[in-house]
This record gives C-alpha cells, structure tokens and sequence, in this order.
C-alpha cells in the first residue's frame, strides 16, 4: 500500500515477456512467516518462475509447486485448520507435485515428530520418511547461523552455503528412500548439551533431504541472497504440469495491500542494502 | 563438515522477527492462558505478570516479571515466549536472557529504569524489540540494536487511537523521506535525531529496516485489520484478549482477521458474537497517564 519509489513491486501477473506455457508458477503458503522472503528468491533464481500467495485451495490454480515457508508451525496448522486448508494441500501434494518445506515447512511435511511437540498434537501434512526434533537446536538464545558445504548437487565446484538456523527443528532419522542433501556437524558444545537426552553421542543431524517430489531444509535459505536452494526447487517444479483444481471455483485474487520487502541482512544493523 | 564457527549475528536476530510476521502476539499472565493463545494460534507470547489494563489500574512501579512464572509458561507451550524489561535495566535484560526468553521487550509499560538511555541491544544474543512513535525513535532504537520495532500505542487502553497516530507517523515519514531530494537527507537525518546511515537505508527500502509490529491499543478484529492495512508486518494484543467476554474465542478472531485482513467478509465473520469487548479509556481524560512519553 504504501508508495515505494526504488524498488517498485512489480505486478509479474501482467508480464507478457513469459509465455504462460513456460511460465513456472510456484505457490507459496502465505499464512505466516516469511512467505514475502520466499517470493522474492522463487523470482530472483529463475527468468521464468512467478510466486503466486496461497490462502485458499482455489489459489493453487496453475501452480507446478508449492513452497511451506518459516514461521510458527503450531501456528501455521492451526490456521490452516481452521480454514480448510489441509484437504486441498493433500490433493495437491497427492497430485504429484512438488512441495518445499523450511523450518516450520519440515515439520509440516515429516513423518514422525520424535520430540517437542504440542500438547494434544497438530495436524501435519506428511509424506517425508524422516523423523523431525522440533526445536532440536533449543531456544532462540542458540539460535545461529553457519556455512555448510554444498553436496545438493555433485559436479561443479559450489562453494558453501549460508545456513540460518532459527530455533530450528533437526531431522534425526531418514528412511531408506530419502536423499540426503546437506548435514551439519555438530560442535563440542552441541554435543554437550546433547547429554542425557535420547540424541546423546550424536555428532552430526541431517538438515536438508529430498524424497520424490519433496523438499525439506531446517534452515532458511529464504532470509539469504542464495539462489540455489531455490533454483533446485525450480527446477524440479518446472517438468510438472500446471495444477488444475479438482472442482473448478475459479475465484479472482484479491489484490492485498502489504509491506513492503526487508533487507537481506548480515552481520549487523547496518547491513549494506542488498534487496531480494 | 561445517567449515565456519557458527555465529549470533543481527540476521539471526532479525531472522525470528520475520518468521513472526503476519501473526499474532499475545500477553498472557499464567500457563492457563498461554496454552488458550498457543490454541488460538498466536505465533508468540507476551509472559507478564499484570496486563497493562491492570498495571494502569493498580498504579506503583512495574517491574520485570518473577522468573519462574516465566519458565512456567516457556514449559508450556512451543512457540516463542517474550517477556519485558524496563527500559535501560540492563540487569533485568541479563536475567531475561540468563532464562533463555526467545524476545526482549524493552518496554514502556513497565516504569522506565533510565530516562536517558536504553539498553545497548547489541550486547545480547537475544533479539530485543522497542516501542516508536515516529520515524526518528524507530531509528534510534534500531541504532541500538533493536532487531523489531512496535508502535508504542497506548497499552492497557482498549483504544487503538495512539497505536494508528504512531503507525501513520512512521509510515508518512518515511514516504516523506522517500520523495525528498537525496541532497535533503542529511538535514532531515538531523532534524529526526536518527543515523543518516539507518535513514538512507530506510529510503532505498521504502520501509522501516526491521520487521514493524502495532501494538498499544488492538482490542477487536477490525482494529488488527485496520494495523494491518495501514502497513504493519503484525499485531501484539495486550489487555485486548484476556479482559474481554470470552478470550479463547476473541483470540481466535484476531488470528483469523490479522491473516485475512484485507478480506472484510471473513472480517465481519470473526467480528460476530465475541461478547464484551475490554473496556476502553479515553486518552484524552485528564488524569490519563500517557505511557508512550516515557522516553523517546
């Protein structure tokens, strides 16, 4: 809503530069969290890829994929709930297409919930043979950030990654089908914490896997200036074909008025401005 | 396998803030209620001991709250808890930490410790957040180290006046700044009392550079909305829930009107039957103690 003169939002739904036939248009839960952050990474690692807001089931329409972004899960399933939400993300998820989830989105898309989570439970999505400790790290005093060697894809020389952990979650245990994309390994004073804890004499935890069609990270590569997780993303999304929605209500988005886009930031409040 | 030591850095710090974007933070004073706000789908909690209705109510100095009913309530539920410390007690800021609370609120509703200065937020590794009332506080405190801003509203009221005078104040500044020849920045920089380094950064952004809360005042589900169209990143809510008619639901409303606020239709689905309404203050009354002018 309000007038933003540098760096003007441009409203890509009217970009005729993409044949739509191209046009690669990944969905991401706007709920909560940082779902602003992913848009601008999904348009910034690939000339052909448009986010689009999920509110409603009816906005999956023509999404190849869809992306769980970071924020509060508990919150997240709760409101999802509550709105009908899950049925159309199952379809969607059923359908064969692809779904990304970070931090809260891991615990969306795991399995098994082996440690921390709420009282009476919450609805999830699942489909990922993995095994997720919530809050694995503890609270945001451990909250950090690391570089990571980059094993997502083999051959060129990539260089680490910039890996965000906030009060995020950990997956402790893969099925045989899961593909482990990246680990972190754990320092002395991890381990130590560790102590009398069923997680005792680990020293690493896996924080990114690929199953099939889904993506899961326990950190946020959306609060980063790094494509690459994204562009991965992309790129699985891109041979699947637009999602058609089960029973056609084809309901026109309501353009919502919002914020505009943070600042990548760095090491301190004075960060060089860098935008998504 | 990590080739880096890994570190607290202000992207860490700003990085939960985001994650609290487009929700819903409410105060709660016992475990009982927390859990009624974690249902209700609050992405954080305020744990206090008297809300600030009460603390209006009950007059004397405020203080941070005892902390093992703050552990309590870290026990209980799974989304972050915050607590407040006075402003400038930097001690109290070390215990909060020492207990290890997920936010910091630096706050004015509690009796300030030092009327000149606030904490040093950059000696923390947890997040601290501060109230504004225009561009030029925001700024200062960010210069601090604050990694979240709030307006500052006037908490405890029910009223939600103050909390859009201090949004509108924030948001015209920075248009104003925004169309202002970059010649003028340095003068305006001054006039503000804020870094030119923070000022010209928010230019470029067009925005506030940390995410931007409301608070102060939020007692309905059109009042969250209303923040929410005017440009706020997300809603605290105070007094507003656990001194209204019926909490549990009333919260829920709020989350469901903060994620769909620019749909009035599912707005005015939430907004029915949530019985009485936390009664509000007028603060333009004579003896209204202003908490918001307790430092700037």
């Amino acid at each position: 809503m309000s007038g933003s003169w540098e760096h003007v939002d441009v409203d890509d739904s009217n970009d005729m530069s993409v044949d739509a036939r191209d046009e690669i248009v990944i969905g991401v839960l706007a709920i909560q969290g940082s779902y602003r952050e992913h848009e601008a990474l999904v348009r910034k690692c690939h000339p052909n890829a448009r986010a689009v807001e999920v509110r409603k089931g009816s906005h999956l329409k023509n999404c190849r994929g869809l992306i769980i972004p970071g924020g509060e899960s508990t919150t997240m399933a709760n409101i999802a709930r509550r709105f009908g939400l899950f049925e159309p993300l199952r379809e969607f998820q059923a359908s064969g297409r692809c779904v990304w989830g970070t931090c809260a989105g891991l615990i969306f898309l795991a399995d098994h919930i082996e440690r921390g989570s709420k009282l009476g439970g919450q609805e999830l999505l699942g489909g990922l043979d993995v095994g997720v400790n919530r809050n694995f790290f503890g609270s945001q005093i451990d909250s950090f950030e690391c570089q990571i060697p980059w094993t997502a894809t083999t051959g060129t020389d990539e260089p680490p990654f910039r890996a965000v952990f906030i009060r995020a979650p950990a997956i402790t245990s893969a099925g045989p089908n899961v593909e482990v994309l990246a680990k972190y390994k754990l320092p002395e004073s991890k381990k130590a914490k560790l102590v009398g804890t069923s997680d005792e004499g680990r020293d690493e935890v896996i924080v990114a896997v690929k199953q099939g069609k889904l993506l899961a990270t326990s950190f946020h590569p959306e609060i980063t200036s790094d494509t690459r997780w994204h562009r991965l993303f992309v790129d699985m999304c891109a041979h699947e074909t637009p999602y058609e929605l089960p029973t056609e209500d084809g309901e026109e988005l309501v353009p919502f008025c919002r914020p505009l886009d943070l600042p990548v930031f760095d090491d301190s409040v004075m960060a060089p401005v860098e935008k998504n | 396998m990590s080739t880096e030591a890994e570190r607290t850095t202000f992207a860490v710090k700003a990085g939960l803030a985001q994650m609290l974007k487009g929700g819903v933070i409410m105060d709660v004073v016992n475990v009982e209620q927390a859990r009624i706000a974690e249902e209700a789908g609050a992405v954080a909690v305020m744990a206090l001991e008297r809300v600030p209705a009460d603390i209006r109510k009950d007059g004397g100095v405020a203080r941070m709250s005892d902390p093992t009913m703050i552990r309590a309530i870290k026990e209980a539920v799974t989304i972050p808890v915050m607590a407040k410390a006075r402003i400038g007690h930097f001690v109290e800021a070390q215990v909060l930490e020492a207990i290890g609370i997920d936010y910091i609120d630096e706050s004015e509703v509690l009796t300030p410790a030092d009327e000149i200065n606030h904490l040093n937020k950059h000696k923390f590794k947890v997040p601290v957040l501060c109230g504004c009332r225009d561009l030029g506080e925001a700024l200062r405190r960010i210069a601090e180290g604050s990694s979240m801003i709030r307006t500052k509203g006037e908490a405890g009221t029910g009223n939600v006046v103050e909390a859009v005078r201090h949004c509108r104040a924030v948001m015209g500044d920075i248009r104003r700044l925004c169309a202002m020849d970059e010649d003028e920045v340095f003068v305006y920089a001054k006039e503000i009392r804020a870094p030119l380094e923070l000022v010209q950064q928010t230019r470029k952004l067009g925005r506030l550079p940390v995410v931007n809360f409301a608070a102060g005042g939020v007692a309905t589900p059109a009042d969250a909305a209303l923040m929410m169209q005017l440009g706020m990143d997300g809603v605290f809510v105070g007094s507003g829930i656990f001194k209204s008619g019926d909490p549990a639901k009333r919260a829920r409303a709020i989350v469901q009107a903060v994620t769909h606020y620019n749909d009035p239709k599912i707005i005015a689905e939430v907004s029915q039957d949530l019985g009485d309404a936390m009664v509000g203050i007028d603060c333009k009354e004579q003896s209204f103690v202003s908490y918001a002018a307790r430092s700037e």
